[in-house]
């Protein structure tokens, strides 16, 4: 199970990626496994005001269709149009080329409530 | 266990043997020139299409479009019909969905000539047959749940909840105070927040506890005056009766709330107790479910709705009304929700449930819900040595197991389920609720004899028992069936959804 060390995540696992302003986010090597083969992303419009913790979209599989939320506040600037005719990208390359959304922040301390990696790596065991 | 032992150990399945064709499509049949008649000598001058319609209003020519004989359509179609699988088949226990038996007179009555035959534009005043039978539906609907008010119209269980969820928006609205939040335990139906949701709410899901029902302080805790209707199953997709219900609604009755009552496990209760009396304000029915109407590929269902006093001047109309004797279709009704289907619903299915219910009777409906409980309660105790139990507590009409004793083994309630289609069954209904980790559950309805239950438990104890002794033979199973596992993330990830032809 991959949890890079230099990523945030949150409880529902998706993963940020902060640099300056920006965050890019997805989710994790764990929700994808949990998952299995994803078949479909839905993801907001570029300009979409998100509010962290509200769903900005949804993940289906084979198995299940689940929602995955906003971890930091702030508006959509770019999202991973790749995804729509690949969605497999989010099971190979969950860190990677499986990203979602790109997000302007407007959260003053984005990373709060956030978790660290090793963290993150307590509340999957925890799951498993 | 080879193939043929495999095969012989289950006397009670004959769907999988004998021949099985493996059927090419139309497309790939046939040779040019064949046809399935031939016409007369045209005995009139022929005009060639080009004259007759401008440049551009004629199709081109579909390439490699199949030529055929009459034989050769007819052998292609019974033969697909033959790979059908169904209840007139064999054994279907499919949780959360009822599959009963669907006794042939419904479809004796279903095709009387004043039914099937009858025009939805017939005046009222010649169709006072059928407003007949679908007003004696309603009040038995009425009789059998408890509750005040019922409406035919909705097409399906899904659309008996949107037409439940518009009403509680509706008399919400009406109260001046419309609200924002549904609350959902989170064993619910997936179409639950769905409909919640096309409403305009947003949902707020409720843990289960560790009984597998909705905890009553947790609920207090999370009921408030944003919150506009709980929306429940009861008995639950465990199989679980509510035994808080009565504290359940109070709670949201006391925040002003309304109860909405999915009907998806109303076998396990018909007759046997009123939803009004546990405090229910809206309740669907599931005709193809509970009252034996086709289900699934068989044809339309219907989902009646049912409502207490305060919510019946939002019925969708019309409504069916008695005075002096005579059937009248009443659609004046200003604060109705309106029209949730053309006409009135799927007129068919409402006869064979008609039928259904005459059929059984008072007692008969009763004793039904109690030999569904009864023999789904046989599964559970039968398989309870092989088979984890998550919520071991009291059930009803269904038996959710997981496929944790067999994890062990790396077999799991998909292999499980795969596996029980060589043994000629049905697979139950699988990783569902989502509260239970690799769920399978196991409805067997109260139509099935001992002897076939027996057969199934013998089965599921068989498959059990290979999962520990040889758990590499369930990667490929089924063995038997024309396709055995469908590669279910290219179909979904790239359907192809017609015949092309080849390049």
């Amino acid at each position: 199970m991959e949890i890079p060390n230099d990523l945030l995540y949150t409880i529902e696992h998706e993963w940020v990626r902060l640099k300056d302003n920006r965050a890019t986010i997805g989710i994790s090597d764990f929700a994808q496994s949990q998952l299995g083969d994803v078949v479909f992303v839905e993801l907001p419009a570029e300009g979409t005001e998100l509010t962290k913790e509200n769903t900005f979209g949804v993940v289906e599989s084979v198995k299940t269709v689940s929602d995955v939320y906003v971890p930091v506040t702030g508006k959509v600037v770019a999202i991973n149009k790749d995804l729509e005719s690949q969605p497999d990208l989010v099971n190979s390359d969950p860190y990677g080329k499986g990203w979602m959304i790109e997000i302007e922040v407007s959260d003053s301390s984005p990373g709060e409530g956030l978790l660290k990696a090793e963290q993150y790596a307590e509340q999957c065991k925890n799951q498993e | 266990m080879t193939e043929s032992t495999r095969q012989q150990s289950n006397s009670s399945s004959t769907a999988m043997k004998g021949l099985v064709f493996d059927e090419p499509l139309l497309f790939e049949m046939g040779s040019p020139g064949r046809a399935a008649y031939s016409l007369p000598k045209c005995d009139v001058p022929e005009v060639e299409l080009e004259a007759l319609l401008p440049e551009g209003e004629i199709r081109d020519p579909i390439k490699s479009f199949p030529e055929l004989t009459e034989l050769d359509v007819v052998r292609h179609f019974t033969r697909l019909s033959q790979w059908n699988f169904s209840i007139d088949t064999n054994f279907y226990p499919l949780g959360s969905c009822t599959m009963k038996y669907n006794p042939k007179i419904n479809e004796v009555t279903a095709a009387l000539p004043g039914f099937a035959q009858h025009h939805p534009y017939t005046p009222e005043a010649l169709s006072q047959g059928s407003l007949q039978l679908m007003f004696e539906l309603q009040e038995y609907l009425k009789e059998i749940s408890g509750m005040a008010h019922v409406s035919l119209q909705p097409a399906a269980g899904a659309h008996g909840e949107l037409a439940g969820m518009l009403m509680i928006h509706a008399y919400l609205a009406k109260q001046g105070a419309q609200r924002k939040k549904i609350i959902l335990p989170d064993s619910a139906h997936g179409t639950n927040p769905a409909s919640a949701a096309l409403c305009g709410y947003s949902v707020v899901q409720i843990q289960s506890d560790e009984r597998g029902l909705i905890d009553p302080a947790k609920l207090e805790s999370m009921m408030d005056e944003d919150t506009a209707a709980i929306m429940l199953t009861n008995p639950n997709t465990l199989g679980m009766f509510e035994t808080d219900i009565i504290k359940i609604t109070e709670i949201v009755h006391n925040k002003g709330g309304l109860v909405y009552c999915d009907g998806a496990n109303l076998n396990a209760v018909m007759g046997k107790t009123k939803m009004d009396a546990m405090g229910i304000d809206v309740l669907h029915f599931n005709l193809h479910k509970t009252f034996s109407t086709p289900h699934g590929g068989g044809g339309p269902g219907a989902g009646p709705v049912g409502v207490i006093d305060k919510l019946e001047p939002y019925l969708p109309v019309p409504v069916i009304e008695h005075t002096d004797g005579r059937y009248k279709l009443n659609s004046d009704r200003p604060d109705s929700v309106g029209k949730m289907k053309a006409f009135f619903g799927n007129f068919g299915i409402l006869v064979r449930a008609y039928t259904y219910i005459r059929s059984l009777g008072p007692e008969g409906i009763k004793l039904a819900a109690e030999m569904a409980v009864l023999n789904a309660n046989y599964i559970k105790a039968s398989l309870q040595e092989q088979y984890h139990l998550p919520y071991d507590g009291p059930s009803l009409h269904e038996a959710v197991f997981n496929d944790k004793h067999q994890l062990k083994h790396k077999v799991s309630t998909m292999d499980i389920a795969k596996m029980l289609i060589d043994y000629g069954f049905h697979p139950p209904t699988v990783y569902f609720p989502l509260i239970v980790k690799g769920a399978l559950m196991i409805e067997p309805t109260e139509t099935e004899s001992k002897e076939t239950i027996d057969g199934f438990i013998e089965a599921m104890k068989d498959i059990a028992r290979q999962a520990e002794s040889s758990p590499g033979i369930f990667h490929d199973a089924p063995y038997m069936p024309v396709a055995s596992r469908p590669d279910e993330t290219t179909a979904a990830r790239s359907p192809k959804l017609r015949w092309k032809p080849s390049a």
